[in-house]
C-alpha cells in the first residue's frame, strides 16, 4: 500500500522531470541563437546547476549527518582542476580537434565523472581521520584540509598558467580544453541539467534507503546509533566521501562555465559567491535536512545574488542601500545570522516539498493556519 | 543437556575498569543464561550503568572479559558487541528524536540490510523486497509494544512512558540474544510499570532472550527477576534468588547506609 | 647559524602574535564552549581604530602606540555587542552547530561591514610607524626593537592574564563558569555578566595583537584577520583549547614551524605546514597538548 504511493510519487517525479527537461530542449533549440539567452540565461542556469549541487552534497554532510564541514570547496576545486586538465590533456594529446568532434561529448562527461571519483577518493582520505572527531574540532579540522587541498593545487607545477606545462599558478588554465564560450553553454546547456537531475536523484535514493535512516539516527544520537549495530565510523566516512563526489561534479560543471580557474576562488578566505562559509548560508537557508530546500535556496540565492549585482532595480534605490549593495557577503552575512537566531533549523527545517504530497500539505497547512486562527479567536473570545 | 554443561548466553569474568585510579567496577561476574531474567541493583553510583557500559564496549575495560555464548568480545566496537548480540537500553531515553518511530526500529535494522549503494541508486528489486520486509517487521516489532498506530509519527513526539517502549522495541529490532535494561521504569506510573512489565514478559517469551535488568525500584526487581546481584562501590556484595537478597545483612546496610 | 637566529626570532614574533590572539579565543571557548570565528575580525577592528586614532595621538604629543588604548576600547566594545547581539539569543535557542554557523556569520558581517564604511572601504590602507626603527646587532644577527618588543609585550600581558584568572574574583568566576554554569549561578555568580566581561578581555588582547601585527606589518586590510584568526585558533587548539598557558604554547609552536618553513623549505607552503601539524595533532591527541580527552557520558 505505501510502497503503491511511493511507486506513484516516483512517477509522477519522473513524468515532470522528463517534461520539464523536454521543454528546456525545444526553448534551448528555439532561442538559443538569442542574445539574452545566450549572455544571460544560459550562463546564469550553469552557475545555478553547480550550486544547487554543491549545496545539496553539502546538506548531505551538515544536515542529514549533522556534521560541520567548512572545506567543501577543497573538494569542489579538486573537481574543478581534475575536470581542466583531463579536458586540456585530451586536447592536447588531440583525442578531440574542437567542440564540434563527437568525441568532445564523451570527453565531458568523463571529465565530470574523473573530477567527481577523485574528490571522493580525496574525501575518503580526509574523512578517515577527520571522522574521529565532532562538532568544533571537526569544523576547524575540515576548514585546514580545505586550505591544505587549495594550498597544495596552488603549488603543483602543471596546475599553472600554461595548464600541463610548467608554470607559476595562476588565473588563466585552460584554453581550449573545456571553459565554455557563450555559445557552447548554450549547446552543452543540457549537459549540466542531466548532470544535475542524475546527482539530485542519487542523492535523494540515498536518503530514502538505509543509508538516509543510519546517518539521520547518527546525528540525533551517534551513541545510540552505534549501540543499535550501526557501524558509525564506516557511515560517517561512506557519506562525507559521497558527498565530496558531488562537490567535485559540481567542480567540473564549475570549470566547464568558467573561462579561468583560481585556487582563490575556492579558498575559505575568498570573499566571494564561492567560498565554503556561502554554501553554509545555503544550507541553512534552504533547511538542514532537506534536499529540496537546497534546491531552492541555491536557486534564490543565486537569483538574490545576480539581481543585487546586475538588477536594473537596484539604481532606483537610495544611494546608501545602493552602496551596502556593493558588498553582497554582508547582506547574505546578516540574513544568516537572522534566519539562525529566529529559525534554528534553516527556512524549511527538514520539510522536503513533493509533487505528490503538496495538495495535501498546502491543505493541511491551510487547515493548521485556520485551527490556529479559531484558537487565537477563541482565547480572545476569553479574555 | 544438564546444567552443568550448558554455556550462558553473557559471561563475564573478573571484569573491571579503571578511571585514573578509581576503580569504578572490579571483579565482576555474572552468568546469564537463556530465557533468565536477572536483576542488577545497587545504590545510586554503585557502577551499574557502567557495568553496562562494559557489557556493550562503549567502556573498554582494563581487566577481565566479556562472553557472549563462550566466545570473548574483547577489542570489538560497540556495534560489534550489537552484532553479536548484545542489545540495550539507556537510563537517560537516547531515541533518534528527529525521525519517526518506526524509523527509530528500522535504523536498527541496517546491519542486516544486504542491499547495496548500487541497489538503493537504481532502487532495484532486491531494494523493494527488503524495504518491505523490513516496514514489516518492523511494524511487529512496535505492536509488541503498543506504538504501532503510533509509526508515522516523531519520536520526540512520544509520551514519556511510550518513548521507553520504543527504545526497547529498536534493541530488540537488534535480533539480539541478551537484552540489557538500564532502569525501563525510571519515571513510569504504576499504569506503565504494570504495562512495561507485560511487555518484558512478551519479549522473553516470544524470543527466548536473556535478559538483565537494571532498577531502582526494588519491589519490582524482587517481583519479576529470578535471580538478583547486587553491587556497591564496584563490587558484587551479593548474589542469588529474590528472597535470600531481601535478607541479606550486607545488602540492607548497603542500602540504608551504616 | 645567523640565518637560524633569525628565523628563530621571527618564530618567537610571530609566535606571540598568535599567542596573544590564541589567548581570546581559548578565554571564550573556555567559558561558552564555542569557536568565535569573528575573533580574528577584531584584529581588523582594532587595526582600523588605531589607523584612525594614530594622528589624534601622536597631535597630543604622545607615542604611536598610545593608540593602542582606543583600539582597545573600540574592540572590547565590539566583542561584547557581539554577544549581545549574535552569540546569547542563539545560545539559548539553538544547539551547537548553529552557535557556530552564528560565529562565522559574524566574521562574514564584520569583514564585510568594514568594507562597506566608507571611510575604511576594500583597499588596503599603511599604518605609520610604532616603533623605534632600527635593532640591536651582534654576531651578524639584527633584532630589530620592533620583534623584541612584541615579544616581551606579548609575554607580560600572558603573565599578567594567567595571574588575573588565578587571583582576582572575576578570574575565578570565570573559571566557576566554564566549569559548570548551572552551579556558578547557584554559587551566586552572574553568568551573563561574566561571560560579557570575557568578550571584552578576549577582544581588548587583540587590539594588542593588533598593534604587535600593525607595528611589523603595516598594511591594514579588511580581511587581514581571517587568515592571522585562523592560524591563531590553530594555536590554541593544537595547545589544548580552554587552557591559558596552551594557548601560548600552541602560538609559539605555530609561529616557529611557519616561519621555520619558510625560511628552510617554502614560502608558498607556510600555511598548509601549519595546518598539516593541526591535523596530526588533533588525530593523535584530539584535546591538544595540554588537554585531557573527556569522554562523552553515557
Amino acid at each position: 500500500m505505501k510502497q503503491n504511493k511511493t511507486m506513484q510519487g516516483y512517477l509522477l517525479n519522473t513524468v515532470v522531470i522528463v517534461v520539464l527537461f523536454a521543454a528546456f530542449q525545444m526553448l534551448t533549440a528555439a532561442y538559443g541563437g538569442s542574445g539574452s539567452f545566450k549572455l544571460v540565461i544560459a550562463p546564469c542556469l550553469w552557475q545555478c546547476c553547480y550550486l544547487i549541487i554543491l549545496a545539496a552534497s553539502l546538506n548531505l554532510v551538515l544536515g542529514f549527518l549533522g556534521q560541520l564541514s567548512l572545506g567543501h570547496c577543497g573538494f569542489m576545486a579538486i573537481g574543478a582542476y581534475t575536470a581542466a586538465l583531463l579536458s586540456l590533456a585530451c586536447e592536447r594529446s588531440e583525442v578531440f580537434k574542437n567542440a564540434n568532434d563527437p568525441v568532445y561529448l564523451v570527453i565531458i562527461f568523463a571529465c565530470i565523472l574523473a573530477a567527481g571519483v577523485l574528490s571522493a577518493l580525496v574525501g575518503l582520505l580526509v574523512g578517515i581521520p577527520a571522522l574521529r572527531l565532532k562538532g568544533d574540532y571537526l569544523a576547524i579540522i575540515t576548514l585546514g584540509f580545505g586550505m591544505i587541498i587549495v594550498n597544495i593545487i596552488n603549488n603543483l607545477p602543471f596546475c599553472g598558467q600554461d595548464g600541463l606545462a610548467l608554470g607559476s599558478a595562476s588565473a588563466s588554465l585552460y584554453k581550449n580544453g573545456l571553459g565554455f564560450g557563450s555559445k557552447s553553454k548554450v549547446t552543452f546547456l543540457w549537459v549540466a541539467l542531466l548532470t544535475t537531475i542524475v546527482c539530485m536523484t542519487m542523492m535523494f535514493m540515498f536518503i530514502r534507503s538505509k543509508y538516509g535512516r543510519c546517518i539521520r539516527a547518527i546525528r540525533d544520537d551517534e551513541i545510540a546509533a552505534s549501540a543499535s549495530g550501526i557501524n558509525t565510523s564506516f557511515y560517517k566516512v561512506m557519506t562525507f566521501a559521497y558527498s565530496a563526489f558531488f562537490a567535485g561534479v559540481a567542480g567540473a560543471l564549475y570549470a566547464c562555465a568558467n573561462a579561468t580557474l583560481s585556487t582563490s576562488s575556492f579558498a575559505f578566505t575568498n570573499g566571494g559567491i564561492l567560498n565554503s562559509t556561502f554554501i553554509v548560508v545555503m544550507v541553512v537557508l534552504g533547511g538542514m535536512g532537506s534536499l529540496t530546500g537546497s534546491v531552492v535556496a541555491a536557486v534564490v540565492m543565486f537569483l538574490v545574488n545576480y539581481q543585487i549585482k546586475n538588477g536594473a532595480w537596484v539604481a532606483l534605490l537610495p544611494a546608501s542601500v545602493q552602496g551596502v549593495f556593493q558588498y553582497p557577503m554582508l547582506v547574505y552575512a546578516i540574513l544568516l545570522i537572522i534566519i539562525i537566531v529566529f529559525r534554528p533549523k534553516g527556512i524549511f527545517g527538514a520539510y522536503e516539498f513533493s509533487l505528490r504530497n503538496l495538495p495535501a500539505d498546502l491543505k493541511a497547512s491551510r487547515a493548521r493556519k485556520a485551527a490556529e486562527k479559531a484558537e487565537r479567536k477563541e482565547a480572545g473570545a476569553h479574555v | 543437556m544438564s546444567e552443568a554443561v550448558k554455556t550462558p548466553v553473557l559471561e563475564t569474568k573478573k571484569l573491571g575498569i579503571t578511571f585514573g585510579g578509581l576503580k569504578a567496577v572490579q571483579d565482576f561476574n555474572i552468568r546469564i543464561y537463556q530465557g533468565e531474567l536477572v536483576g542488577l541493583i545497587g545504590p545510586n553510583g554503585a557502577g551499574k550503568t557502567t557495568v553496562f557500559n562494559l557489557l556493550t564496549g562503549v567502556y573498554v575495560p582494563t581487566e577481565g572479559t566479556v562472553l557472549l555464548n563462550g566466545v570473548p568480545l574483547n577489542g570489538k566496537k560497540p556495534h560489534q558487541f550489537v552484532a553479536a548480540g548484545v542489545a540495550r537500553t539507556f537510563q537517560n531515553i537516547r531515541l533518534f528524536k528527529q525521525m519517526s518511530v518506526i524509523d527509530n526500529v528500522k535504523a536498527a535494522f541496517t546491519k542486516d540490510i544486504s542491499y547495496n549503494l548500487l541497489d538503493a541508486t537504481l532502487r532495484t528489486p532486491k531494494f523493494w523486497k527488503t524495504e518491505k520486509e523490513m516496514t514489516e517487521k518492523a511494524m511487529d516489532l512496535l505492536a509488541i509494544c503498543h506504538l504501532e498506530d503510533k509509526a508515522d509519527i516523531l519520536a520526540s513526539s512520544l509520551p514519556y512512558g511510550q518513548q521507553r517502549k520504543l527504545e526497547i522495541a529498536r534493541a530488540l529490532a537488534t535480533d539480539m540474544k541478551v537484552l540489557l535494561l538500564d532502569e525501563p521504569a525510571a519515571g513510569m506510573n504504576p499504569t506503565e510499570t504494570a504495562e512495561l512489565l507485560e511487555c518484558i514478559n512478551t519479549i522473553r517469551d516470544r524470543f527466548g532472550v536473556a535478559i538483565l535488568l537494571i532498577e531502582h525500584d526494588m519491589s519490582l526487581v524482587m517481583n519479576v527477576c529470578e535471580r538478583i546481584q547486587v553491587i556497591d562501590y564496584g563490587q558484587t556484595i551479593a548474589s542469588g534468588l529474590p528472597e535470600e537478597i531481601a535478607n541479606n545483612p550486607k545488602v540492607i546496610a548497603a542500602y540504608l547506609g551504616e | 647559524m645567523s640565518t637560524f637566529i633569525q628565523t628563530l626570532f621571527v618564530g618567537l614574533r610571530l609566535g606571540s602574535i598568535y599567542a596573544l590572539v590564541a589567548l581570546g579565543y581559548t578565554m571564550v571557548y573556555g567559558i561558552i564552549r564555542l569557536i568565535n570565528f569573528a575573533h580574528g575580525d577584531f584584529i581588523m577592528v582594532g587595526g582600523y581604530t588605531m589607523i584612525f586614532t594614530v594622528p589624534a595621538v601622536l597631535a597630543l604629543g604622545l607615542p604611536a602606540w598610545a593608540a593602542v588604548i582606543a583600539a582597545i576600547a573600540v574592540c572590547a566594545l565590539v566583542g561584547m555587542g557581539t554577544e549581545l547581539i549574535a552569540y546569547r539569543p542563539v545560545r539559548k535557542k539553538g544547539t551547537k552547530m548553529t552557535a557556530l554557523i552564528t560565529a562565522i556569520a559574524m566574521s562574514l558581517l564584520l569583514e564585510n561591514l568594514a568594507q562597506a564604511i566608507p571611510a575604511i572601504g576594500p583597499n588596503p590602507k599603511v599604518a605609520s610607524q610604532i616603533f623605534t626603527a632600527g635593532g640591536i646587532s651582534f654576531a651578524g644577527v639584527t633584532l630589530e626593537y620592533t620583534t623584541l618588543l612584541t615579544i616581551v609585550i606579548s609575554a607580560i600581558v600572558m603573565v599578567v592574564l594567567f595571574q588575573f584568572t588565578q587571583r582576582t574574583k572575576l578570574g575565578r568566576a570565570m573559571r566557576c563558569v566554564s566549569e559548570d554554569k548551572e552551579a556558578a549561578t547557584l554559587m551566586g555568580i552572574n553568568v551573563n555578566h561574566t561571560i560579557l566581561a570575557t568578550f571584552a578581555i578576549g577582544s581588548g588582547l587583540a587590539a594588542v595583537a593588533a598593534l604587535m601585527y600593525m607595528a611589523q606589518y603595516p598594511k591594514i586590510y579588511t580581511t587581514m584577520g581571517s587568515l592571522l584568526g585562523l592560524k591563531a585558533f590553530v594555536s590554541a587548539v593544537l595547545g589544548g583549547i580552554g587552557i591559558i598557558p596552551g594557548a601560548v604554547l600552541g602560538g609559539i609552536v605555530i609561529g616557529l614551524v611557519e616561519s621555520f618553513t619558510t625560511s628552510y623549505v617554502s614560502s608558498s607552503m607556510a600555511d598548509a605546514f601549519v595546518f598539516l601539524i593541526l591535523i596530526v595533532v588533533l588525530v593523535l591527541k584530539p584535546a591538544g597538548i595540554l588537554g585531557k580527552n573527556v569522554g562523552e557520558k553515557v
